[in-house]
C-alpha cells in the first residue's frame, strides 16, 4: 500500500521527505493529468495543509511569493509594475479554474518548455528556495530547470518559495503569449521583457527571457548587453539584428522551429516595445 | 497499490457530508459515485474543458484535479444547488437563450458563470469570455451563451416582476410565416417563448424553448455516464498501443484469479455471435474485439470487469498479452505505393470503394476554358470532442439484453450489438440516455457491444464510461484529405468545367468511408452550375484511427477545395468574387452535376444575395483598415454549401408514432435522437401543428427500441426533414382519424381539456371524455403510425440519377484580421445566410448555424488530431469562447415541396461554408492561399514567407 501524508508544517515535511520517496501534490493541476486513469502506486506527499507556504511577503531586501501561491492570489496582490509580466502571465495560465488551483511553484517544478510562470520569474532574476531536513539553499531560477521536466531539486526538498530581488523589480514589464486560440492555450511561444529606462528615455537595464523556443525558457543575456544605452525608439532595430542563439526551437504539434524562432524575434520586439514605451498599450494579444 | 482511506466531512450546496475515500480521489468521483451529484460532468479528468466546474469556497476549479483531501471543511456548490426552489436567473436566462444544446457542457458553464456573475452582476462580453474561457462548449458556437450570462440579470425576479418578465417572453419574437425567398433576421437576444404560451397550429415557426431544456439547466439531465443500477461491474477496455500489431494472450484465468475483485476476462473468443459490425452492412468488417490481429492504435482487444474499486486500482501492465508489432501505413499516399500490404485481404489495394460522377466533356471543356484554375487541398484527421466521452451501462431484463447509452443510432446500435452478441433483434433494447454531442461518431456503435458481451456473460450490469484518450484514440474522425481540382470557365465567368479528385483516408476500418466516397463527387461542384464535369472520391485504407461520419461526409474537406479555387478564377477573371458565385448559382429548373432536375427551392441564390450588402459594407471595411501600413491586415472571403439531406440514393425511412393517451395528453414517440440539434422539440412542433393541438399539450416518448418505432439515424441533415415529414403525416393522420370519429370537417379545433378531447366546429362543440372510451394496449385512445422515405433514385455508373429529394443551401461571409508578422487570425465577423426552407424553430436554427461556424473555425484554423499524440484536449484545440466572433445569421426560407412545412436540413450545411470563407479571407489578407490545413500561425506565416521569397 503507498502511503498518502499531509504534514501540517514544514518541518513535518522535511522529516517524511527525508524518509521516504514521495510524489508531492499542490494544486493538483498538472498531477492530476499525468496520472489520468492510471491507478496512484507513489507516496502522496500533500503540501496542501502547509500554509505558510502560501501568499507574499516582503523582507528589508526581496519580495517572498510564497510556493503554494496560487495564480489568482498573483493576479489579486498588489506588486510593483516590475511584475506586470507575471501578472499578465499569470492570467494565461489555462484557465480560471486552473489559476484558482495551480500553484507557482508548481509551474516551476513541473517544469514544462511551455511553462508560462518561467519567463517572468527570469527577468525578475527570481531564485527558487529549497528546503529539505539538512537546510535550506536558493537557486537562480535559471539554473533550477535544467531541461524538459527536468530540476534540480533532490527527492528529500521542496520548493518554499520564489524570491525576487527588490533591486531587480524595477521598471516596468510585459508579457506576451503566441497561441493558437485565444483561451486554455499551450504556449507555441511566449516572452516577458522587464526594461528600466534612464531619465534620458535610454535603456538602462532590459532583462528578456523567452519560453516553449527550447527545453527550458532562457534569458537573452546577449541581447539584454546589446541594449543597454540605447534610445527606446531604436529597440527594434537591435531585437532584428540579434541572432538569439539562447534559443533551439523545435518542430511540434504547435508549430516549427524556423517558425518559432522567427516568432520569438517578433514578441521579444512586442513586449519590448510594451515594457518600454510610455502609455504602450497594454492588451496582450491571442 | 491503493492509499488509505480517510473520513473528510465537507459541506454540499448547504448540507453537511461526511465520506470515506482515498484523500487523493478526485473530487469529481467523489460527487459523483458516493454523492450521486452527476450533474458535476466529467469531460477530460485533466482541467482541459471546465465540464466538472464547481465553486470551492467561492472559487471555481475544475473537481478533477481537487484532491477530496483539500475539501475537508470546505463549502461546495454544484449545479444541483444553483437553483433554489426556482431556476436561478441565470439557469433561466440559458433556458430562454438557448444557451444549452446538448447540455453536458451546461452545469459547468453555469456554476463558472455563476461566480463570475456574484461578483460582477452585469458583465461585459470580454468580462463573460475571461470569465468562461476555460469551459469548452462542442454545441452552441458559444454566442448565445455570452448572451445568457449578460442578460442573465434581466430575469431576476428582484428587478422585474413576474407580469413583465412573462410580457418580456411574449413581445419577443412573433410568429411569422416564411414566405418565399424572403430573409428574416432574428433579434438574437431575442429569448425562447414558453410553450404554453403558443396556441394550436401556431407551433412551427415560433421559437419554444426546448422542450427538454430544463433538466440541462438544472443538471438533472441524464447522460451515458449518470446512471447504473446496484451490483453493477466496472468494465475497462485493453487496447492496442501500436498501429498494427499481432498479439496472443497468456493466462487469463491466472490473471482474474491473482487479482481479487475482477471478476472476468473477455476476448474475441467469447463473442458468440458473428465479431464483425459496420454501419454499412455490405462494408462491415471490424470486430468488437480484435482476433489476433489489431489494425489501429486504440483497437480494443479485450475486456476486464469487475468491481468498481478493483478496476480502477488494476495495474494493466500486468494484464498477460504478448504483442508483435507490423508494419504500418498512415497515409493513403503509403497506403497505395506500390508493394504496400493490404490491410485487409479483400481489399486488395487498401482501396475500401470509390464514388464516381460525371457529366458531359470536362476535359474538352477545360480545354476551352477562356480561364482555369487548379489546385490541391491537405485536411486533417479532425476529432469530434465532443464533451461527453462514450458512456453506459447494460443489464439483462429477463432474456433481453438493456443498453442504456449516448447514441445517435438506437435501431442500428441494436442490430450490430445484436448481431455480435448472436441476439435476435429483438433481445437487444437500446434506451438512449441523453447524448452530450455526437457530429457523427456516436452513429457507430462504440462501447455497447462490449457491455454487452459482459452484461450477458455475466448476467450483472456493466458499466462503462471511456477515458477522453479512450474516446479519442478509438472512435470515428474526420477523413483526412488529400484533393485536387482544376476548374474552367469562359470570359463570362460562366463555369464551364470541374475536374475534382481527392483521396480520403478511412483508416482501419470501412466506417462511413464508402457514405463519404459517394457523397464527395455529388458535391465538389458547389452549388454551381457545371455542366462538364467529373469527380472521384476514393477511401483508402491506412492503419490510422477509422474515419467515419463527422457532420458533412467529406463535404466540408471538397468545399475548401472548390471554394477557394473560386477565388482563384474570379481574381484571374477580374470579377467580384460574390457576383461570380451569384452568376453561376443554381436556379430552379436548372439540372446538378447527377443529372438530377431541380425543379424549385434552390434557395443559394437567395442566400448569397442576402450577403451583397454585407459584402459590400465588408469590403469598404477591410480598405479603410487596411489603408493604414500597420502589421494587421483585414480579409473578406465568402464560400458556398450545398448539402443533400438523407442517404445518397439509399433507403432512409422514418416512422413516428403518435397518439392521444387516456390521460389527455398528445403523446409523441420521437425516436430521432436529439444530440443537441433540437429533434426533441422541432418533430414535437410539425407534430402539434399537423395534429392542430397546442405544443403544450405534447408529452415526448424517447427513442427507446422498445416502445417507439425507428426514425432513423441522427444524421445527415435528415432528422427535420425525414422525420419531421413523417411527423407531420401522423399527425394529420391522427386528425383525420379524430375528425372523422367526431364526424365534423377539416376546419374543426381540437384541444384537451381536463382528460378530454373537445372538439368545436362552428357553433357545434363535440367533448370526448378519454378516459371513457377504451385504450389500446399502448393506453392510446386516438393513435397514428407514419412512415416516410425520401423519394431518391440509384445512382448510374456515371453517378446519374436522383441522390437526394430535398437539399439545403448556404452562404457565409468572414472578416478577419492576420497579424502579418505572426501568422495569427482574429475573426472579425462572421455573416451566415442560411436557406433552411422553413425555419421550424427560428433559435434552434440559428443555435445550429452558431455551432457548425465554430466546429468550422476549429477545422480552419486549428484542430489536427495526431494519432497518438494529441488523445487530449489541450493538445487538440477546439474553439473556446474567445474563438468564436459575434455571427449574424439571416434565415432564407424558399420552401422545399418535399420537406414538412417546407423545410429543408440544415445540421450539416452550416459548418461546410466556414472554412474556405476563413481561407479565402486570409488570402485576401495577405495574398497566400494556405493549402494543407489547419491553417494555423505556423503555416499561415510559412505561406508568407513562400511567397516573399
Amino acid at each position: 500500500m503507498a502511503r498518502y501524508a499531509k504534514p501540517s508544517s514544514v518541518e513535518e515535511a522535511l522529516h517524511l521527505l527525508k524518509q521516504d520517496s514521495w510524489r508531492i501534490l499542490a494544486g493538483g493541476t498538472d498531477f492530476y493529468p499525468s496520472l489520468g486513469s492510471r491507478p496512484l502506486h507513489e507516496n502522496i506527499l500533500d503540501i496542501n495543509g502547509l500554509a505558510e507556504l502560501r501568499g507574499t511577503s516582503e523582507t528589508g531586501t526581496h519580495f517572498v511569493i510564497g510556493a503554494r501561491t496560487s495564480w489568482t492570489e498573483v493576479i489579486r496582490h498588489p506588486l510593483p509594475p516590475a511584475f506586470d509580466a507575471f501578472k499578465l502571465a499569470a492570467r494565461e495560465v489555462g484557465s480560471i479554474q486552473i489559476q484558482n488551483a495551480g500553484t507557482v511553484a508548481g509551474n516551476l517544478c513541473n517544469a514544462s518548455p511551455a511553462a508560462d510562470g518561467v519567463p517572468p520569474l527570469l527577468v525578475l532574476d527570481a531564485e527558487v528556495e529549497l528546503r529539505s531536513a539538512e537546510g535550506a539553499r536558493l537557486v537562480p531560477l535559471g539554473k533550477f530547470i535544467l531541461g524538459n521536466r527536468r530540476t534540480v531539486r533532490r527527492p528529500d526538498e521542496i520548493v518554499t518559495a520564489m524570491h525576487v530581488p527588490k533591486r531587480s523589480a524595477s521598471g516596468r514589464s510585459a508579457f506576451f503569449k503566441l497561441g493558437a486560440r485565444r483561451y486554455l492555450v499551450i504556449s507555441i511561444a511566449m516572452a516577458a521583457a522587464r526594461v528600466d529606462l534612464n531619465g534620458d528615455g535610454k535603456i538602462k537595464q532590459a532583462a528578456i527571457a523567452v519560453g516553449a523556443c527550447s527545453a527550458a525558457a532562457q534569458r537573452l543575456s546577449g541581447l539584454e548587453r546589446m541594449l543597454e544605452g540605447l534610445p527606446a525608439s531604436s529597440l527594434a532595430d537591435a531585437v532584428g539584428r540579434y541572432e538569439f542563439a539562447e534559443l533551439s526551437p523545435i518542430d511540434d504539434v504547435r508549430g516549427t522551429a524556423e517558425y518559432r524562432r522567427e516568432a520569438a524575434g517578433e514578441i521579444v520586439r512586442r513586449v519590448l516595445a510594451m515594457a518600454a514605451e510610455e502609455g504602450a498599450s497594454r492588451e496582450i494579444a491571442a | 497499490m491503493s492509499l488509505d482511506k480517510a473520513t473528510v466531512s465537507f459541506e454540499v450546496n448547504g448540507a453537511p457530508v461526511s465520506f470515506t475515500v482515498s484523500p487523493v480521489a478526485r473530487l469529481s468521483t467523489v460527487l459523483r459515485d458516493e454523492l450521486r451529484l452527476t450533474g458535476t460532468k466529467v469531460g477530460c479528468d485533466a482541467g482541459d474543458c471546465g465540464a466538472c466546474s464547481v465553486i470551492v469556497d467561492g472559487e471555481v476549479v475544475c473537481a478533477c484535479l481537487v484532491p477530496t483531501a483539500s475539501i475537508a471543511g470546505a463549502s461546495i456548490r454544484t449545479v444541483e444547488g444553483l437553483a433554489n426552489g426556482r431556476m436561478s436567473p441565470l439557469q433561466e436566462s440559458f433556458l430562454r437563450h438557448g444557451a444549452a444544446q446538448c447540455g453536458i457542457c451546461t452545469p459547468g458553464l453555469l456554476v463558472t458563470a455563476t461566480a463570475l456573475l456574484e461578483r460582477s452582476p452585469h458583465p461585459s462580453e470580454s468580462e463573460v469570455a475571461d470569465a468562461l474561457g476555460g469551459v469548452l462548449c462542442r454545441c452552441t458556437g458559444y454566442r448565445k451563451i455570452v448572451k445568457a450570462v449578460m442578460e442573465a440579470w434581466r430575469f431576476d425576479q428582484k428587478d422585474i416582476p413576474p407580469s413583465r418578465l412573462s410580457s418580456f417572453s411574449q413581445g419577443a419574437i412573433s410568429p411569422s410565416r416564411g414566405e418565399i425567398g424572403t430573409s428574416k433576421r432574428r433579434d438574437s437576444s431575442a429569448p425562447g417563448l414558453d410553450s404554453c404560451l403558443l396556441a394550436a397550429g401556431k407551433a412551427v415557426g415560433a421559437s419554444p424553448i426546448r422542450l427538454d431544456g430544463m433538466p440541462k439547466v438544472l443538471g438533472t439531465e441524464v447522460f451515458g455516464a449518470d446512471e447504473w443500477p446496484p451490483d453493477t461491474l466496472s468494465v475497462l477496455v485493453v487496447r492496442s498501443p501500436y498501429w498494427h500489431a499481432d498479439f496472443s494472450f497468456g493466462d487469463l484465468a491466472a490473471f482474474v484469479a491473482e487479482n481479487p475483485g475482477i471478476a472476468a476476462v473477455f476476448t474475441a473468443k467469447d463473442i458468440p455471435g458473428r465479431n464483425c459490425f459496420g454501419v454499412i452492412p455490405p462494408f462491415a468488417d471490424q470486430p468488437a474485439l480484435a482476433e489476433g490481429r489489431a489494425r489501429f492504435r486504440g483497437e480494443a482487444v479485450a475486456l476486464i470487469a469487475g468491481e468498481r474499486e478493483a478496476i480502477a486500482d488494476l495495474d494493466l501492465n500486468s494484464f498477460p498479452i504478448t504483442w508483435k508489432e507490423l508494419p504500418h501505413v498512415l497515409t493513403p499516399a503509403e497506403a497505395r505505393a506500390a508493394g504496400a500490404r493490404p490491410i485487409h485481404q479483400s481489399r486488395p489495394d487498401n482501396v475500401l470503394t470509390a464514388g464516381f460522377v460525371e457529366s458531359g466533356e470536362p476535359e474538352r471543356a477545360l480545354a476551352d476554358a477562356a480561364v482555369t484554375v487548379s489546385g490541391t487541398i491537405e485536411t486533417a484527421y479532425v476529432e469530434h470532442a465532443y464533451i461527453e466521452p462514450e458512456a453506459g451501462h447494460a443489464f439483462m431484463d429477463g432474456d433481453t439484453l438493456v443498453i442504456k447509452a449516448c447514441t445517435q443510432a438506437p435501431y442500428m446500435d441494436r442490430d450490430d450489438t445484436a448481431a455480435v452478441l448472436g441476439l435476435a433483434p429483438e433481445k437487444v433494447r437500446i434506451v438512449p440516455t441523453a447524448t452530450g454531442g455526437g457530429f457523427g461518431s456516436k452513429l457507430d456503435v462504440s462501447l455497447q457491444p462490449l457491455i454487452g458481451l459482459v452484461a450477458l456473460k455475466t448476467g450483472r450490469p456493466a458499466a462503462l464510461a471511456y477515458t477522453r484518450s479512450d474516446s479519442m484514440s478509438s472512435t470515428t474522425k474526420r477523413h483526412p484529405a488529400s484533393m485536387w481540382a482544376t476548374i474552367g470557365a469562359d470570359r463570362e465567368g460562366r463555369v464551364t468545367g470541374m475536374i475534382f479528385e481527392g483521396d480520403f483516408n478511412t483508416g482501419a476500418y470501412a466506417s462511413w468511408g464508402p457514405t463519404v466516397a459517394n457523397r464527395v463527387p455529388v458535391h465538389a461542384s458547389g452549388p454551381y452550375r457545371t455542366p462538364n464535369y467529373r469527380a472521384t472520391g476514393r477511401a483508402i485504407h491506412t492503419n490510422g484511427p477509422v474515419s467515419g461520419a463527422f457532420r458533412g461526409f467529406g463535404v466540408p474537406q471538397a468545399t475548401i477545395m472548390q471554394e477557394t479555387l473560386y477565388d482563384a478564377l474570379a481574381e484571374k477573371l477580374r470579377m467580384d468574387r460574390l457576383e461570380l458565385r451569384i452568376q453561376n448559382a443554381l436556379r430552379d429548373g436548372d439540372r446538378t452535376t447527377c443529372g438530377q432536375l431541380l425543379e424549385s427551392g434552390v434557395g443559394i441564390g437567395a442566400c448569397l444575395e442576402a450577403l451583397r450588402p454585407h459584402w459590400r459594407r465588408a469590403l469598404a471595411d477591410a480598405e479603410s483598415f487596411n489603408a493604414g501600413n500597420g502589421n494587421t491586415r483585414r480579409g473578406v472571403g465568402v464560400a458556398s454549401c450545398w448539402y443533400g439531406c438523407g442517404n445518397t440514393s439509399l433507403p432512409n425511412p422514418s416512422t413516428i408514432k403518435l397518439g392521444i393517451s387516456a390521460a389527455g395528453e398528445l403523446v409523441l414517440h420521437q425516436g430521432a435522437v436529439d444530440i443537441g440539434q433540437g429533434s426533441n422539440t422541432v418533430i414535437a412542433q410539425i407534430a402539434a401543428d399537423a395534429v392542430g393541438l397546442p405544443l403544450d399539450a405534447l408529452r415526448l416518448v424517447g427513442g427507446d427500441t422498445g416502445i417507439t418505432p425507428d426514425a432513423g439515424k441522427t444524421s445527415a441533415s435528415r432528422q427535420t426533414y425525414v422525420t419531421g415529414k413523417a411527423a407531420e403525416k401522423a399527425g394529420r393522420a391522427l386528425r383525420e382519424a379524430i375528425l372523422r370519429f367526431a364526424n365534423v370537417s377539416a376546419h374543426a379545433e381540437l384541444s384537451l381539456e381536463q382528460g378530454a378531447l373537445v372538439i368545436r366546429e362552428g357553433e357545434a362543440v363535440r367533448r370526448i371524455d378519454l378516459s371513457a372510451v377504451e385504450a389500446d394496449a399502448e393506453g392510446f385512445v386516438f393513435r397514428s403510425e407514419e412512415t416516410y422515405d425520401p423519394p431518391t433514385q440509384a445512382l448510374d455508373e456515371k453517378g446519374q440519377g436522383k441522390p437526394y429529394a430535398v437539399y439545403g443551401y448556404g452562404a457565409q461571409l468572414v472578416e478577419l484580421d492576420v497579424d502579418l508578422r505572426l501568422g495569427t487570425v482574429k475573426l472579425v465577423k462572421i455573416t451566415a445566410a442560411h436557406d433552411v426552407g422553413r425555419a421550424i424553430n427560428p433559435m434552434l436554427a440559428e443555435g445550429q448555424i452558431e455551432g457548425g461556424i465554430a466546429q468550422g473555425i476549429g477545422l480552419a484554423l486549428m484542430e489536427e488530431y495526431v494519432p497518438g499524440r494529441t488523445e487530449n484536449l489541450h493538445d487538440y484545440l477546439i474553439p473556446t469562447m474567445g474563438d468564436v466572433p459575434p455571427i449574424e445569421t439571416i434565415l432564407i426560407e424558399v420552401p422545399d415541396p418535399e420537406g414538412p412545412f417546407g423545410a429543408k436540413g440544415l445540421g450539416e450545411h452550416v459548418l461546410i461554408p466556414t472554412a474556405p470563407a476563413i481561407l479565402n479571407a486570409i488570402r485576401d489578407a495577405t495574398g497566400v492561399l494556405v493549402t494543407k490545413l489547419p491553417a494555423t500561425p505556423s503555416r499561415i506565416r510559412a505561406a508568407i514567407r513562400e511567397a516573399a521569397r
